[in-house]
């Protein structure tokens, strides 16, 4: 199972969640927006969100500094 | 009668002389119907006069989109400070402006605070500052911590809002709330500007039809050895930069 995450064919498992996605790029899942198949994510549905075969994910990634 | 004519009777001493919306030179020829400002210098322009300043710098047009905007600003610190600066330097109509925190030593060093300012509220302590540059923008100040869910209800009528924290957990926050709902509001967010890198990687990305982040997109404060003045400072006026071009109507697709 494939999705296309910013672009790039990323591997998942049925199981993987938004969550386990974002561990394994090594992102902070607070400073991480995310939209799959155009759709933002609620913060909250992170951990439990499933991604499937095919999903278009894009995540936004923040650095601190202001 | 000659421009600089008019000036001496009406206004002596005027060293600005404005006619249809552009300096003019005194020995310009008056025709029926021009309109004409004369502008002292040293003297403390009225509302009047100063938009026909602003007008001439700008071009009339243009001054009238920015009079008409509201531009909402979440954070005031090294970004905060100077994209609201910058804002009420070109004469948009209406800021509002939001921190919670106080002006404290550490800031001093890239924010838009002074000396004598330290312990003032920021929102206070930049409204006296932004005042001193041009009277005439209405300020509403918010000493409120914003929250994901508040932002949308505060910000629902600004033109633009543009993202200013430090905290990126609140960046990723604040864009959602934008993109969830408020998806007719310009949003001009910011990430990575810490460090001494080159500016030249300070870039205003879209990633939507109005929406922008501003920053090379990865120096985090938290990686390299601090925020300073200068870079800071470019990412905030690419922030104040995109601002403009969304109020004159450019990037909104």
């Amino acid at each position: 199972m494939y999705i296309n995450c910013n672009g790039r064919q990323q591997p998942i498992s049925d199981t993987t969640t938004l969550q386990d996605l974002l561990r394994e790029l090594d992102l902070a899942p607070d400073n991480v927006v995310a939209e799959i198949n155009t759709k933002i994510i609620d913060r909250d549905q992170y951990e439990t969100l499933r991604l499937s075969d095919g999903d278009q994910v894009e995540l936004i990634r923040f650095v601190g500094g202001g | 009668m000659r421009l600089g004519e008019l000036a001496s009777e009406l206004k002596p001493g005027a060293d600005v002389l404005v006619l249809n919306g552009a300096p003019t030179p005194a020995d310009t020829l008056l025709q029926d119907k021009d309109i004409c400002s004369l502008i002292k210098v040293g003297e403390i322009p009225s509302a009047l006069e100063m938009e026909r300043a602003l007008e001439a710098r700008h071009n009339p047009e243009f001054q009238h989109r920015f009079k008409r905007a509201t531009v909402g600003i979440m954070g005031l610190g090294g970004l905060g400070s100077a994209v609201a600066l910058s804002l009420v330097k070109i004469g948009v109509g209406k800021l509002i402006i939001s921190d919670y925190d106080v002006v404290v030593l550490s800031n001093i060093h890239r924010q838009h605070y002074f000396i004598d300012q330290i312990g003032l509220k920021k929102t206070i302590a930049l409204k006296k500052t932004l005042v001193r540059a041009n009277p005439f923008v209405a300020i509403k100040t918010l000493d409120v911590k914003l929250t994901e869910q508040s932002i949308p209800g505060i910000f629902g009528d600004v033109d633009v809002l543009v993202e200013c924290f430090d905290n990126p957990g609140m960046k990723a926050a604040a864009l959602r709330a934008a993109l969830q709902h408020m998806p007719e509001t310009g949003y001009i967010g910011a990430s990575g500007m810490a460090g001494y890198g080159s500016g030249n990687t300070i870039v205003s990305r879209r990633i939507r039809p109005r929406v922008f982040i501003v920053g090379d997109n990865e120096s985090d404060v938290q990686d390299c050895t601090t925020l300073f003045a200068p870079r800071v400072g470019i990412a905030a006026h690419h922030q104040a930069n995109q601002v403009i071009r969304l109020l004159l109507g450019i990037d909104k697709e």
